[in-house]
């Protein structure tokens, strides 16, 4: 229709114009204030482009992200993969369950340690991590009913261990994995 | 690089005319882009009430003080903040003068006042009935008005809220706030009604709103609290304050308890004063840079210019702001400015756990004339979303407002 652009013609925004048109929903530099929009900093390249064509091609569940994705091609994706990975990780200032925590820790090693290594926090040297540490926990909570639902595609190995967990635990394990998570401050 | 060069870099000067959304963004980004400009930024008001949300403390949800920001933020970030009013730009001698009587001098300007109201082109309508006809188009105390007169309504009241014709700042608001104002008396006064007199025959969001409307209050049926009078008939041309009386231009009157009255609007006073708008009302500007059409060295962002596609929200504004802030930056550099990128997104809150969205990701047109969405991206919330969606969007809508609140004055 008249008026309207494609993906295409984009050129060549810097990494910084693309990146910082996201900040309204997701904080500047990608650390977010919450309650539940995912804060996107420090996030692994491969894992960002990953989860935006999914986005983009609705094999992941979105309100919203599926919309905007579709604005982008894969090098704009690319580009500001980078740019989010270089910004600092601030963890969420968010209230807990304190009395949780060390169940949870104790959970996650057993459970979600093998992928979400060190707790779940950025390793940003190292390759292929997805965040949990100090994230929303309203998006953990959302990311999870949606693995559950089959809205988004649950990796096989963490089925396995997700329902493991749920068969001794109950939803009482994973409240502790959240009080856990929102801990690491 | 040439002494003198390093000379001029150092002292490069913008002054940023109003300290809202647009103008905040616009000053913050300048430094991020650049900490060696000097960014000034004037504005009236030592704090901000944003127009987003106040629906909500119009419906009762939320307090006005939520809603309040200062500017000790981007004195942080070493901009300086004046508390004055712009009362004239001179573009052949690059300054500013101000009510208080000081004079600043720029090699840029960002000009970001937002709207003027246009109590004239409603007879009856003025500056001072506002004070008993509130438009709360201007979040602060206009916003505590219409919230009072609403809780001092009785029972079996009727509110008129009188819609604005295009193009108006937030094309959502007027909807969202019927929606507010339907929540309180569905809550408080189940026996009132709130009738929303449009100019328009449609408008934003348009069949999103009515489902809302159809589950939450009743839309369509006799008992609805939200009843639609669409434009031309509706338009109101005539109100008054004493009566509480609005006529339409097909020449009904319709009696009112609480009359809330949005006016048409312009690009605010100064940017009339400065000779920044054209005919419409509005400013034209260089969607690349936002530098204005009329006067070079000027830009003109936010509800104030003309973005064609892009809607007047904050999220544009601040949008606008960073990529007007970038484009500055170059050209004090002596470099071309990058090309742009922008995003809006509207949430809107149609009830408890219900919130909508419309989402867009615009580009430059290749002739420079348009900021138009990318094909095949953006759109609305389905309207098959289920109630956990639509719940998940609230969640999401206050998450874009701490974000970008703190995008913009923190
Ligand atoms: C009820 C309502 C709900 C809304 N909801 C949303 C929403 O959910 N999402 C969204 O994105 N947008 C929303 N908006 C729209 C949003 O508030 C505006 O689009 C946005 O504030 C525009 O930013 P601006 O910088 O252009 O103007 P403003 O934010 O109005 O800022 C203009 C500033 O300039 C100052 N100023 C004016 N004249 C002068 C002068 N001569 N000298 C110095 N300073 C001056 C003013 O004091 C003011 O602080 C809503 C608006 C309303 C009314
Ligand atoms: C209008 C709000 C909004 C805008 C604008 C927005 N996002 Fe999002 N983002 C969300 C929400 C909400 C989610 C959670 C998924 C959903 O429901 O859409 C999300 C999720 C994400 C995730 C997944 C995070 C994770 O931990 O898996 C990424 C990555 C992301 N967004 C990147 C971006 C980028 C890049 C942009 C800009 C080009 C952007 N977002 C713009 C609201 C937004
Ligand atoms: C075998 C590897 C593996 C194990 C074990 C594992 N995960 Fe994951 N997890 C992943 C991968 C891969 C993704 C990314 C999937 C995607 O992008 O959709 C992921 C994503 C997630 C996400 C979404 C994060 C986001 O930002 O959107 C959550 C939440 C999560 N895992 C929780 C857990 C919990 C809790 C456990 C333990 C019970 C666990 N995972 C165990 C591999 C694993």
């Amino acid at each position: 229709a008249l008026g309207l652009v494609s993906a295409a013609q984009a050129g060549d925004a810097t990494p910084e114009m693309l990146a910082n048109a996201c900040a309204g929903c997701h904080g500047t530099e990608g650390n977010s204030m919450g309650p539940a929009a995912p804060s996107i900093s420090a996030m692994d390249p491969l894992v960002f482009v990953d989860t935006m064509e999914a986005f983009k091609s609705g094999d992941t569940y979105s309100t919203v992200m599926g919309r905007i994705a579709k604005g982008y091609d894969t090098a704009e994706f690319e580009a500001m993969a980078e740019y989010f990975h270089a910004q600092p990780y601030r963890p969420a200032p968010q209230d807990y369950n304190a009395a949780l925590v060390d169940t949870g820790a104790q959970l996650h090693d057993r459970f979600c340690e093998k992928c979400h290594a060190e707790g779940g926090i950025p390793l940003v040297d190292e390759e292929d991590y997805n965040i949990l540490a100090g994230q929303w926990v309203p998006y953990l909570r959302y990311a999870m009913e949606d693995f559950r639902a089959d809205r988004r595609e649950l990796p096989k190995k963490m089925r396995s261990k997700l329902e493991d967990l749920l068969e001794r635990h109950g939803e009482d394990g994973l409240e502790a994995l959240y009080a856990f998570y929102a801990s690491q401050q | 690089l040439s002494a003198p060069y390093l000379a001029r870099a150092a002292s490069h000067r913008v002054v940023v005319v109003g300290g809202g959304t647009g103008g905040a963004t616009a000053a913050k980004y300048l430094k991020r882009a650049d900490p060696a400009i000097e960014v000034t930024l004037i504005e009236p008001n030592e704090t901000y009430y944003t127009c987003y949300l106040s629906n909500e403390v119009i419906g009762g949800d939320r307090q006005l003080d939520t809603l309040e920001h200062g500017y000790d933020g981007l004195r942080a970030h070493g901009i300086r903040v004046v508390h004055d009013t712009v009362t004239a730009i001179d573009p052949e001698a690059r300054a500013v003068d101000t009510a208080g009587g000081e004079r600043f001098e720029y090699d840029r300007c960002v000009v970001a006042p937002g709207i003027e109201l246009l109590y004239d082109r409603i007879e009856g309508y003025s500056e001072a009935a506002a004070e008993t006809l509130p438009h709360a188009w201007k979040a602060g105390a206009q916003t505590a008005l219409l919230r009072r007169q609403l809780e001092e309504m009785a029972d079996g009241g009727t509110v008129v809220l009188v819609a604005p014709p295009n193009p108006f700042r937030c094309p959502p608001g007027p909807y969202e706030r019927a929606s507010q104002i339907a929540h309180y008396l569905k809550g408080h006064k189940p026996k009132s009604k709130v009738i929303i007199l449009d100019s328009k025959q449609a408008f934003s969001k348009q069949g999103l709103f009515t489902q809302g409307w159809e589950r939450l209050y009743g839309f369509g049926t006799e008992d609805s609290l939200i009843e639609w009078h669409p434009g031309p008939d509706a338009a109101v041309v005539r109100v008054e304050a004493e009566g509480m009386v609005a006529e339409t231009s097909f020449g009904d009157e319709i009696r009112a308890d609480v009359m809330n009255v949005i006016p048409p609007q312009r690009a605010g006073k100064i940017a009339q004063v400065a000779g920044l708008a054209d005919d419409s009302g509005w400013c034209p500007v260089d969607k690349r840079t936002f530098e204005s059409s009329i006067h070079p060295g000027i830009h003109v962002i936010g509800d104030a210019c003309i973005a064609t596609k892009m809607p007047k929200s904050g999220y544009s504004a601040n949008s606008q702001g960073k990529v007007a802030a970038a484009a500055i930056a170059a050209l004090l550099k002596g470099e071309e400015p990058g090309t742009p990128s922008y995003i809006n997104t509207c949430y809107s809150i149609i009830g408890t756990d219900y919130g909508i969205s419309v989402a867009a990701v615009y580009r430059i047109s290749e002739d420079g004339a348009t900021i138009a969405p990318v094909e095949g991206a953006g759109g609305l919330t389905p309207s098959d979303a289920p109630d956990w969606a639509l719940a998940r969007e609230v969640q999401y809508a206050y998450s874009w407002y701490n974000n970008i609140t703190h995008d913009t004055f923190g």
